[in-house]
């Protein structure tokens, strides 16, 4: 049994299973950038007393699951999606979805994933897929972030749709539901309450960790682990940060050329919002978070180790963060047009 | 990022599929194009693993010592913490603290014992004698 369904390969996965299971429904208009801005996908969070792998927990994105539920939110599109306990019930329903002809997303660990290189195994459980369809005892797989298509027998799959752990998928499955095609005044619209979920996500937090003070608050952090961590530990701190910000799933600088991607799309739509502009700043704050990423290399290779190189370090941060301000202070003053 | 811009260095991802990145055409508009890598992530993730393999060779020497129980090792192995543990194989975490300790470990029935090594994907006898197979 296979359905129809046409493999994309995307930079993230969330983005790129929504804009792909979207593809119908949408006649191909919900592109992967559309999906990320619409479903208000850029953020920056570092969040104290968490670590991950025995380091800082930073979130370049938002969390996993919103952007694929305010995307179809926004657009009006019902959405079916289901967690479970059981395995049995969770391996059904997925195959009743299958013969009803619907490809469907499943939130997946990575850890036992048998494709992915055994370097980029860890335990983390918000990566995302689409099942399209099963031959004998596998099931075919689009992952958005590879190539190619692959297969995963039932067991490999129930093992990564039951990893655990932090965020564990607990058999998480979704899909938007119905036939209805979206119009072009639905999209427009989705972009304009996109947007404005986005300027309050990265302004309008307080506390500062979060948003683009947790950007600025992370850059001041970042001048004090040379003397607070240790040269060692310090570097691993960075690393895992330019991980986070630039590995598998990103598209690079930290999600915002696909951000800035977005709004070059958004002003097509909406034109004479002086988008394009502001997608030009995102253009800039994705370099920026690049040239902090070689900064922070030069750290972690031991090339560069002085007390100057961590402040260098934490003022590209700084940087980066009044412009991003700057560029959601004026997303947030746009009298639509 | 231009487009021409893209790195290709060469990861251990890039050889099995490249990876989409979002970059400018000389007209400043936005394409997609593939990249097989990038030296400073892949020293990044470098920087991980010789951690993991730190953490791994410190926990094998405890274990050896007898400072800890062979858990130790194998969390380690696998990469999780307490707390994935206590997920996989439904101990409560203070459980798994106590039976890190060697002495409480090596009086675990083979129930418990079968729990931890399903949670490892080893055998049991594996998992009493810290022994390894590629897999």
């Amino acid at each position: 049994m296979k359905i129809e369904f046409e493999h994309r390969q995307a930079a993230h996965c969330e983005s790129g299973v929504t804009s792909n299971l979207l593809r119908i429904s949408s006649q191909g208009k919900i592109t992967e950038p559309l999906a990320f801005g619409i479903g208000a996908g850029l953020f920056f969070a570092y969040i104290p007393f968490m670590k991950i792998n025995n380091g800082p927990a930073i979130a370049f994105r938002t969390l996993p699951g919103h952007i694929f539920n305010r995307t179809c939110k926004s657009l009006g599109i019902p959405v079916t999606r289901k967690k479970f306990r059981s395995k049995e019930k969770a391996e059904a329903f997925l195959q009743a979805s299958l013969d009803k002809g619907q490809p469907v997303g499943c939130q997946v660990g990575v850890y036992y994933l048998p494709y992915f290189p055994k370097e980029y195994r860890f335990h983390f459980n918000a990566h995302n897929i689409i099942v399209y369809g099963r031959e004998q005892d596998n099931y075919l797989v689009s992952d958005p972030i590879m190539e190619n298509t692959n297969t995963l027998d039932r067991y490999q799959l129930e093992r990564v749709r039951f990893a655990k752990g932090a965020l564990a998928p607990k058999g998480h499955i979704y899909y938007p539901d119905g036939g209805a095609d979206i119009t072009d005044e639905q999209i427009k619209q989705a972009i304009k309450s996109g947007i404005k979920k986005n300027v309050r996500n990265m302004l309008g937090i307080p506390f500062g960790f979060a948003g683009v003070k947790g950007i600025k608050s992370t850059g001041n952090k970042i001048k004090k682990w040379r003397d607070k961590l240790g040269l060692q530990k310090a570097g691993s701190y960075l690393a895992q940060m330019v991980r986070m910000q630039e590995e598998i799933g990103t598209g690079g600088g930290g999600f915002r050329y696909i951000y800035a991607a977005f709004l070059q799309e958004a002003d097509a739509w909406l034109p004479g919002n002086g988008l394009a502009e502001v997608s030009a700043i995102f253009t800039q704050a994705g370099d920026l978070w690049r040239t902090a990423a070689v900064q922070a290399a030069g750290i972690y290779k031991g090339r560069i180790s002085s007390q100057q190189d961590f402040d260098l370090m934490g003022n590209y941060l700084i940087e980066i963060a009044e412009l991003e301000k700057e560029a959601f202070l004026v997303l947030k003053k746009i009298k639509w047009q | 990022m231009k487009k021409d811009e893209v790195p290709q260095d060469l990861s251990s991802l890039g050889k099995i599929t490249k990876e989409v990145c979002y970059a400018t055409d000389n007209t400043g508009k936005y394409v997609t194009e593939l990249s097989s890598g990038w030296e400073v992530k892949i020293k990044a993730l470098d920087v991980a693993w010789n951690d993991i393999e730190k953490r791994i060779e410190s926990a094998k020497e405890q274990v050896l010592n007898n400072h800890a129980s062979p858990l130790l090792f194998f969390m380690e192995y696998r990469l999780m913490d307490i707390g994935i543990l206590a997920d996989y194989t439904g101990f409560w975490k203070w459980q798994i603290k106590r039976h890190l300790k060697p002495k409480v470990f090596n009086h675990l029935s083979d129930k418990k014992m079968q729990r931890y090594a399903a949670a490892f994907n080893i055998k049991v006898e594996d998992l009493k004698n810290m022994t390894l197979h590629e897999d």
